[in-house]
């Protein structure tokens, strides 16, 4: 298929990222390979957008010093960047939400053919990736196709998946909004589980085709929960993380006993505001 | 208080190419020894294989070393140790332990002569000891007939001592309590659990390198930039070496 037929896929993954770890980081390459090999789509970007404090999860730490953790990672990626729109909102956004943002700015991008501003980021990172837009937009001067813009897509790890069947994590109508309109792409390593889970769910199986279940053969188990034990017992976290994220944490001696007692006893935001609109 | 045994873990194997995997190994091994309260590790080498023990897909030794440089250049405890590649035939494990620890003995600082006449006691420095570090996998081989010689997986526990950093699907305990060897000395077999479990194998990179595929945060940027310049492990590349392997187990 030619490059001008494919789908340009906008990678998007949500989390905590807290700290970010180098599995995180290989969900976006396996996820990258997959997609490009089916023939019909072309990953042009990964966004990674760490949760809002107001998220109240245990353990959650500043989402300032997450975020700077998430681009400290991505500073030798040529393609995956960090975004701080949902961190920086007051209060916690669905993931639904926070798929429809950046799905209408890629839209508001493309109308927009003499694009000059870039994007808020890394000059050199975004810089290919605008040249790549501006390259499309000029065919897209001969041949208008609305089809052409790049569609966002939620990556995630099975864990994500499975949290679907979390009662009062999420909303019914967001899990189908993001199967329906945008699309999921779930890195696990019990392919047999995931297949399962979305078999057992109308909502999932009715929108099967848009989710791409891609095998991890490997176990690369280097969960942030790991992480924050090795450091509160004083081990080595060197080659689980980034370095320059590993020398971050050091310097600002980011994760403690103290910081893992955050919101404890405080409900999840989400969970939170099921109970609220079920009280509305 | 007693003071702490210094320790220099030297890990052997084919490092081909060298992952974050064989660099988690050094750090769960030293934090392991620091734990126990009687070890202060001082120093750890990697001592990548000669290319004549010919494994099959094996890349030249000067490159598998120099990746390895690449891969520690921001280890301030960790190095590599071209000895054992440069030689001009393959050689036991023991025999590189035995080179190593001889090499760490001749760089203490010398006390004797210093007090002619004096008698006055000197407290001796403490002897480093230099033990093999390794995966479980490593471990296993040694029940693998004919591919140690008994005398040096003897030699290995009790003159120097194992830290056998575990690894999904392999139960060192098991290993240990099989033979009668490694049931003597199994005071001096020190065995790390690795909390994070990582089936990360150099197998597994080549594997994906050869299929066009990402490893992009499985081993250094700099490792990865070296083997693309250099057209390593690609479909045409490896390299058909003889298939069976000549002696001792290696880690990947």
């Amino acid at each position: 298929m030619e490059n001008s037929e494919k789908t340009e896929v906008v990678l998007l993954a949500c989390g905590s990222f807290n700290p970010i770890t180098n599995m995180h980081l290989r969900l976006f390459e396996l996820a990258k390979d997959y997609m490009n090999e089916t023939g019909k789509y072309r990953v042009i970007k990964g966004i990674i957008s760490p949760v809002g404090d107001a998220y109240k999860k245990k353990g959650l730490i500043s989402a300032h010093h997450r975020v700077i953790m998430a681009e400290l990672a991505t500073k030798n990626s040529e393609w995956v960047e960090v975004d701080t729109w949902e961190s920086l909102q007051k209060e916690w956004v669905e993931t639904a939400k926070v798929l429809r943002h950046h799905q209408e700015k890629l839209e508001a991008g493309s109308c927009d053919h003499q694009q000059d501003s870039p994007m808020p980021g890394k000059p050199g990172q975004k810089r290919k990736w605008v040249e790549q837009r501006q390259d499309f937009s000029q065919k897209k001067l001969l041949e208008p196709k609305p089809k052409d813009v790049p569609k966002v897509k939620l990556l995630c790890g099975a864990d994500l998946l499975e949290s679907f069947a979390v009662p009062n994590l999420w909303k019914s109508e967001d899990i189908t909004q993001i199967v329906e309109d945008y699309g999921l792409i779930c890195i696990t390593r019990a392919g047999n589980d995931a297949q399962k889970f979305i078999y057992e769910s109308d909502a999932l199986w009715k929108h099967r085709n848009n989710i791409h279940l891609v095998n991890e053969w490997i176990t690369n188990d280097i969960s942030s929960t790991k992480i924050r034990r090795a450091l509160r017992r004083g081990q080595s976290i060197r080659y689980l993380v980034p370095d320059l994220v590993q020398e971050y944490i050091e310097k600002h001696d980011l994760y403690s006993c103290e910081s893992e007692e955050k919101n404890v006893g405080v409900i999840l935001a989400p969970l939170q505001r099921q109970v609220a609109d079920a009280n509305s | 208080m007693k003071s702490r045994i210094p320790v220099v873990l030297l890990a052997c194997g084919s490092f081909n190419p060298i992952t974050n995997m064989h660099l988690r190994l050094f750090e769960v091994a030293r934090d392991h020894l620091h734990q126990t309260g009687m070890y202060q590790v001082i120093g750890g080498i990697i001592s990548p294989v000669n290319d004549g023990y010919r494994k099959q897909d094996l890349v030249a030794a000067h490159h598998r070393v120099a990746m390895a440089r690449l891969a520690l250049q921001t280890s301030d405890w960790v190095q590599v140790d071209p000895w054992e590649s440069e030689q001009v035939q393959w050689m036991e494990t023991v025999k590189v332990l035995r080179h190593h620890h001889s090499e760490l003995l001749r760089s203490l600082p010398q006390t004797e002569g210093q007090d002619h006449g004096r008698a006055r006691s000197v407290a001796p420095t403490a002897v480093p000891e230099l033990k093999l570090l390794c995966g479980a996998d490593v471990l296993k081989t040694f029940q693998t007939p004919n591919l140690w010689k008994d005398a040096h997986i003897q030699e290995i526990v009790e003159k120097f001592g194992v830290v056998c950093v575990s690894r999904t699907g392999h139960n060192p305990k098991e290993y240990i309590s099989g033979s009668p060897i490694l049931r003597r000395y199994q005071h001096n077999i020190h065995l790390v659990r690795e909390p994070v479990q990582n089936e990360l194998s150099s197998t597994y990179i080549r594997r994906a390198l050869s299929q066009g595929h990402s490893v992009k945060y499985l081993l250094p940027d700099a490792v990865i930039s070296y083997i693309k310049d250099h057209n390593l492990y690609t479909r045409d590349s490896s390299w058909k070496g003889s298939s069976t392997q000549r002696n001792e187990g290696k880690t990947d």
